[in-house]
């Protein structure tokens, strides 16, 4: 008799330790915005370092302007993250907008910065978002050979692609057979027929980068501004027609979430983001192998502002 | 310059100074799978209980029961996950929810198991004395059939445990995040880290539930080990 | 029920069937990242079970080593091999046969320990040496408990051969990981439904196999024997 009532009071203690941490307010917990006086923003990321990077800035600067701030980040593609944004899983997402745009809207056709944001705006703000500022960065999405590689097939631009493409295996993400600037793009622009075999990797990432390296795929599905590139030596294939529009970073956030304490922060960091710094601070994460907090707030430390 | 043998990567494989830095985001972590874990075994016992009750008062409901779960276990836990994320977006429910599921089939099983496997005769001495259905379970049938149901617990447990890694592609993954990370870094630390942690985790609750399972059943004590 | 008529839809389309990412050609995949990590794991598992539980010491500590290799996360372990030696099948085999020795260890040795010990003792007293008391007695009665853990194990990593889906190989799980990129829930239902019905036709085959194999005496046997070994690892 006496051990089933300790056993059920154990048990009894466990349920109320476990509730008492549920209902604590743990972060690691609560998905929704937390009531408060201050602002408060989730931010999210995609799962490439380059995300991080630019994530751990956007929160670095956040907290600095006295923003109450909540991490989720390397939550997946685009395809599961932009849901939870729109959502409101997360508030914050630091995005392209050229790709954004082909998210939202397979079928436009914007090619320069200015193009894309004024098509871009008003389907934002039918899913209760807005896009800030624009980074002058630009992240494309890129197509790499190794060097070897493009000494065989005599290999420069993309178009160079499409005599051999039946005889080389490509890799990129599983969208990249979907989105229309992935391997639809290639075709519908380039003309470029079908590629021996497609593999489904990663967007740049260990997947795609090993099985270039090992020579398990041919062209590889990567960002301009990684830094393995330089590293390996690989060749950028040039983008010859007009395929990918403008890609330049800018933070998208729910509506309600941005205020001017928020808004203000970004945008005093958005205008000193470039291409160079970007792949500079991509190559310290992918090549040193350095942590991509420490990165960002170094360089906004240098910058000054943090 | 790449084919041949493999290669290992120049990074070292554990930077302490990573550690060092990150001890906030691993114990939210570990903190986070302990939670998951923790109510998805105790939503699963509260929903294998009844469950349970259920296909030994009528035996014929018991075959499709075991059926049933047996065929849900076989879906990949990822496949689960994946396809709950429309209905219930990328909030802790999600994950919850797949992993009691989980739970719920190494539970319902072990349940009926141990309170079938209780001798005949207990039960009929039981009623002789003249108590009642509800206290006959509760005081009689329930605690011999603890052995049975707390493999049962400890099973579901460790089970959850690895599970919740995988919970990290939806991104509820406590431990499982560091997987993520490091995967995405390419960087083995992180990975290290939580392959270990997670392990000492399965194996530490394993052991605390044969302390709790022996603490509730002393009298099975001197069955050997 | 779109869900379901939009499943059916895409199990039944001509191009699943045929091509470098036809269920065929995945399932073909999927079957042998499964075999040979289950062959492996057994070629390791079954002479230690079984040499441990001829001994009859040291059964502790394989026991206990075996459960903390259960505990072994499996994506993890994926994940960790994948960053050490890069892109290919090792570390979906490592994954996949750390997650099958377990059930192999654990059963093969409870199995060579449920010999009764005048049956034994019997064998000794007609003059067998070791091996033969091994070959001709130990064996015969652990058979269904070892044939047990064989297929837990294989069963296991049919459902779990779907990580290696996730370091870019093939395989079943390439429907999930694809369809979840793609946003194409039908594919990553059809994925999921064939990762179940394969797991259970490994069930359900290799249960016929275990039947052939052990002699119907000793079936019942192990029944009775099972259930007591149930039993005296949950106290």
């Amino acid at each position: 008799m006496r051990r089933i009532r300790l056993g059920s009071a154990a048990a009894a203690v466990c349920l109320a330790l476990l509730l008492a941490a549920c209902g604590g307010g743990d972060d690691a917990l609560q998905g929704g915005t937390q009531p408060s006086d201050k602002s408060s923003v989730i931010v999210g990321s995609t799962n490439f370092p380059e995300q991080l990077i630019l994530a751990q800035m956007y929160a670095a600067v956040l907290e600095k302007a006295g923003v109450n701030v909540t991490m989720r980040l390397n939550l997946g593609n685009r395809e599961v993250v932009f849901p939870a944004l729109e959502k409101g899983d997360i508030q914050l997402l630091p995005e392209y907008n050229g790709s954004v745009l082909s998210f939202l809207n397979p079928k436009a056709t914007a090619t320069t910065s200015e193009e894309v944001n004024t098509a871009l705006a008003p389907l934002l703000q039918a899913k209760n978002l807005v896009a800030l500022q624009q980074s002058p960065a630009e992240d494309k999405d890129g197509w790499a050979v190794t060097k070897e590689t493009a000494t065989k097939y005599n290999l420069q631009k993309i178009g160079d692609l499409k005599p051999v493409a039946g005889q080389l295996v490509v890799g990129g993400p599983p969208e990249l057979k979907t989105r229309p600037a992935g391997l639809p793009g290639l075709k519908n622009v380039y003309g470029i027929p079908d590629f021996k075999e497609f593999k489904a990797l990663d967007a740049g990432g260990p997947l795609t980068v090993s099985a270039l390296k090992k020579g398990d795929i041919d062209v590889g599905r990567v960002f301009t501004t990684q830094g393995v590139i330089a590293a390996e030596g690989w060749v950028l294939l040039e983008e010859d027609k007009p395929l990918e529009p403008a890609q330049n970073v800018v933070p998208i956030g729910r509506t309600d979430a941005m205020t001017d304490q928020v808004k203000n922060a970004l945008n005093a960091l958005s205008g000193k983001i470039t291409t160079e710094e970007l792949t500079k601070l991509n190559a310290q994460v992918d090549v040193d192998k350095k942590d991509p907090e420490q990165v960002a707030r170094d360089w906004l430390t240098q910058q000054g502002l943090i | 310059m790449t084919d041949g043998p493999p290669t290992v990567l120049a990074a070292e494989l554990i930077r302490w100074s990573w550690i060092g830095d990150h001890l906030d985001d691993i114990r939210d972590d570990l903190l986070q799978h302990l939670q998951l874990t923790g109510l998805a075994v105790l939503f699963g016992m509260l929903l294998a209980f009844p469950l349970a009750l259920a296909a030994i008062r009528w035996p014929r409901l018991y075959a499709p029961i075991l059926g049933f779960t047996g065929v849900l276990f076989t879906i990949p836990s990822l496949a689960l996950f994946i396809l709950l994320i429309p209905f219930t977006g990328l909030k802790i429910w999600t994950a919850l929810i797949g992993l009691t599921i989980y739970t719920l089939l190494i539970l319902v099983r072990n349940m009926v198991e141990g309170l079938r496997g209780v001798d005949r005769d207990v039960r009929e001495a039981a009623q002789a004395m003249g108590y009642t259905p509800a206290r006959q379970l509760f005081r009689v049938e329930l605690p011999l059939a603890l052995p049975v149901i707390m493999a049962g617990v400890r099973i579901a447990t460790v089970t959850t445990i690895g599970l919740v890694t995988v919970t990290a592609l939806i991104g509820w993954g406590g431990l499982g995040q560091l997987f993520l990370d490091g995967f995405t870094l390419n960087f083995p630390t992180p990975l290290i880290v939580g392959v270990v942690l997670s392990a000492l985790l399965a194996f530490a609750a394993d052991l605390l539930l044969v302390g709790v399972q022996r603490g509730l059943t002393p009298w099975a004590r001197d069955r050997g080990s | 029920m779109d869900v379901l008529s939009d499943l059916i839809r895409w199990l039944t389309a001509p191009e699943q069937w045929s091509g470098p990412s036809g269920i065929p050609v995945r399932t073909v995949q999927h079957l042998w990242y499964s075999l040979l990590a289950t062959a492996i794991a057994t070629a390791v598992a079954l002479p230690v079970g079984v040499g441990i539980g001829h001994i009859g010491r040291g059964g502790l500590l394989v026991i206990n080593l075996s459960n903390l290799g259960r505990a072994l996360p499996s994506l993890g372990i994926i994940i960790l091999v994948f960053t050490l030696v890069g892109f290919g099948v090792i570390p979906v085999l490592v994954a996949l046969t750390a997650l099958a020795i377990p059930p192999i260890v654990t059963n093969s040795y409870v199995g060579m320990r449920s010999v009764d010990r005048d049956v034994r003792e019997a064998a000794e007293g007609m003059g067998m040496t070791g091996w033969q008391v091994l070959w001709k007695v130990e064996l015969p009665v652990a058979m269904p408990l070892i044939m047990a853990g064989v297929r837990t194990s294989t069963v296991q990593v049919v459902a779990t051969a779907t990580l290696a889906a996730f370091v870019g190989l093939g395989g079943l799980g390439r429907y999930l990981i694809d369809g979840f990129a793609q946003r194409d829930l039908p594919q990553v239902l059809g994925g999921a439904v064939l990762v179940a019905v394969l797991s259970l036709l490994t069930e359900l085959v290799l249960g016929r196999v275990q039947t052939l194999v052990v002699s119907k005496g000793l079936a019942e046997r192990s029944a009775a024997a099972a259930v007591g070994a149930k039993v005296q690892k949950a106290a």
